[in-house]
């Protein structure tokens, strides 16, 4: 049964749970809305400000309504589906970029637990028993959403792009999953209301001390391949691949991808502070009937600060060429999120095997490091290169027809 | 070890950068200070007594590197003389779709008769306004640039026109820097003449003013002059805008 982990379903499913369900679902869905118009102005904002800039300004105070206005103009745009597209899967794919973004959110534990009408509320629109896995199957999803939009849009630079885009997700999904399985490792919990639970001791319960910094840099860095952010955003390199796999996309299919961006970089920032700071954990002043507002704005306040974190990324780093960004993947964070998961499992049985298994992992990373040296070394030539397989998406006979008129 | 600080070395000019001043301003709001001889749009002056200063040479045209100056001169009537010359400037055309405001033909100009303005702001909608003829460039009888509905005037930008010409002699004698060479002009008089190289200026009558004063708010703090940094210069700054708000008032 899907909803086995909340309270909430305790005492059956009555007409006021469907009620406190449907708020939550609204609720949660409007803030949330919001919260993406503010995060695509606080980018803009936030980056304008790091390029000595004025960033938006003409729309509403501090330029806040521009998203609003951005989007009006969007939704208005005439709305283009190139003639080598493949319909159907080219509307279909902003729809597989969004829809994740949104789910994804659902499982995010907000607050505490609030008691209402005599039902104990969790502050989170869902807390499904298989929790964080979610996050994973929908990150999993989100990359078809990538990737059949470059592929259906029938045009070159799109494809290329959804192929990066998509090797390097899969890519980063391994050190992903790796390190949310050390989580779930010491929080003995899938669910991310158990996950929180775990660390609401405080501050040295929180999972980016207790299992170490490692797997929690493990995570931020695969998380913003993941997104495709900057310094990952090998996938809408602008000098390399015009905009990446949504060049051929106008109007409000743009903006769904626009959204979907957005909406996922405030979903990750949560869902590391869920993981790894406690999620709203943090110190609650004895205030009689407004305790539970406090773990809202602590969650609010983490969460800001690594969603300014990735806007401060995009401003300081250089993009990493698509050879560095696999060698980061697979060379680096796959082996060691798996040695530290190794660790942390070791200690978890006894203190003894933690040390047996810490020999282990320095042993085998000496044997991956001398590993990688030969191969780094290896002899490479003109014989070594693989013949192209395939062919130009678009066959060379239709398109000469295409772009070779008839004189006369 | 060098490449750990660089790494963490964007991350720190990236936030120092957030309290910095802007750099750019907020555009048709708020305009940056105008370059002192900046090249804007032509303006065909006349002298004091209303006439002319064009006498119709063509060297304007000559010179031109874009082709978009067309000059016929003509003999001036006996009865009404247009130029205090031989001829005048019968027809008188710049096509601004071609104009690069390079300022060669101000060079040119033996009589001071052309000079630009600091307007750049003017953007037409068809060919034919691109066109701007004598009825648009000559000066009205206050000596002022005519306004057409498409230009953005702001306070200054006719002020000061010329400038780069009043700076050099045509000659190259240097020997003539700072002299007034020609006869007043119709609305403004006698220009104060811009000095060059040797320092003799009177700034505040030609209307110079160096970039490092003008563009102060985005020097680096060692290049800014002395007298526009530390608390002195800040009263000065709110002293002035208490100013010129007052006028604005």
């Amino acid at each position: 049964m899907i909803a086995g982990a909340d309270p909430l379903f305790a005492h059956g499913v009555t007409g006021v749970v469907i009620l406190i369900v449907l708020i939550k679902v609204v609720v949660g869905f409007a803030v949330w809305m919001g919260a993406v118009t503010m995060m695509i102005w606080f980018e803009r904002k936030a980056i304008s400000d790091m390029q000595s800039r004025i960033g938006p300004q003409r729309w509403g105070p501090f330029g806040l309504l521009q998203t609003l206005a951005d989007g009006i103009k969007l939704f208005f745009k005439e709305d283009l589906v190139p003639a080598e597209a493949d319909r159907f899967v080219f509307k279909l794919a902003p729809y597989l970029s969004l829809v994740p973004a949104l789910v994804t959110f659902a499982i995010v534990p907000l607050g505490g637990t609030l008691h209402i009408a005599g039902h104990a509320v969790q502050l989170q629109v869902a807390n499904p028993p298989m929790g964080i896995l979610v996050m994973l199957a929908m990150s999993g999803i989100s990359v078809y959403g990538v990737m059949l939009a470059g592929w259906a849009s029938g045009s070159k630079y799109p494809m290329i792009s959804s192929v990066r885009a998509s090797a390097q997700m899969i890519s980063y999904e391994a050190a992903l999953g790796i390190t949310v399985v050390t989580v779930i490792l010491v929080s003995h919990s899938l669910t991310t209301h158990g996950i929180v639970l775990a660390q609401g001791q405080g501050i040295w319960h929180w999972n980016v001390i207790r299992l170490g910094v490692v797997p929690f840099v493990i995570f931020w860095m695969a998380i913003t391949a993941e997104l495709n952010r900057p310094p990952f955003d090998v996938v809408e390199a602008e000098s390399e691949l015009v905009g990446g796999f949504n060049t051929e996309y106008s109007s409000i299919r743009f903006a769904l991808f626009y959204m979907a961006e957005f909406m996922n970089t405030i979903t990750m920032s949560a869902i590391i502070v869920t993981l790894f700071f406690g999620g709203p954990a943090g110190w609650v002043p004895p205030v009689a009937h407004l305790r539970w507002v406090f773990p809202i704005l602590w969650f609010l306040a983490k969460t800001g600060v690594f969603a300014f974190c990735y806007v401060w990324f995009r401003a300081a780093l250089p993009r990493l060429r698509y050879d560095q960004v696999m060698d980061l993947g697979w060379k680096r964070l796959i082996p060691l999120s798996l040695g530290w998961m190794l660790i942390v499992a070791g200690f978890l049985v006894a203190p003894g095997w933690g040390f047996v298994m810490a020999a282990a992992v320095v042993l085998a990373s000496v044997v991956l490091a001398v590993a990688f040296e030969r191969g780094a070394s290896r002899v490479t030539g003109p014989e070594s290169v693989l013949e192209p397989v395939g062919r130009r998406p678009l066959p060379e006979d239709r398109l000469r027809a295409l772009t070779d008129r008839e004189e006369g | 070890m060098a490449r750990g600080t660089d790494f963490f070395g964007g991350f720190k000019l990236t936030f120092k950068h957030l309290a910095r001043p802007r750099v750019t301003v907020g555009y048709p709001g708020e305009k940056r200070p105008k370059q002192p001889r900046q090249h804007g749009r032509h303006v065909l002056n006349r002298f004091e007594d209303g006439m002319e200063k064009c006498i119709g040479c063509e060297l304007c045209a000559g010179v031109c590197p874009a082709n978009c100056i067309y000059v016929r001169g003509l003999d001036n009537p006996p009865d009404h003389p247009v130029s205090p010359g031989e001829r005048y400037g019968y027809v008188y055309e710049i096509n601004y779709l071609r104009c690069i405001h390079c300022d060669m033909c101000v060079e040119a100009c033996p009589t001071q008769a052309i000079t630009e303005s600091k307007l750049f702001e003017f953007s037409f909608t068809n060919r034919s306004d691109a066109i701007y003829t004598k009825a648009e460039l000559l000066v009205d009888d206050d000596g002022n640039p005519k306004r057409l509905p498409w230009e953005d005037w702001r306070e200054g930008e006719a002020a000061m026109t010329g400038g780069w010409m009043r700076a050099t002699s045509p000659a190259g004698d240097a020997a003539f820097e700072g002299v007034v060479q020609w006869s007043g002009e119709l609305g403004y008089g006698q220009r104060a003449p811009e000095g060059g190289q040797s320092g003799r200026r009177d700034d505040a009558a030609t209307g110079t003013k160096s970039l490092r004063r003008a563009f102060v708010r985005h020097l680096q703090p060692v290049d800014v002059p002395a007298d526009l940094s530390g608390p002195r210069a800040a009263i000065d700054r709110l002293r002035e805008r208490l100013a010129s708000r007052r006028r604005g008032a």
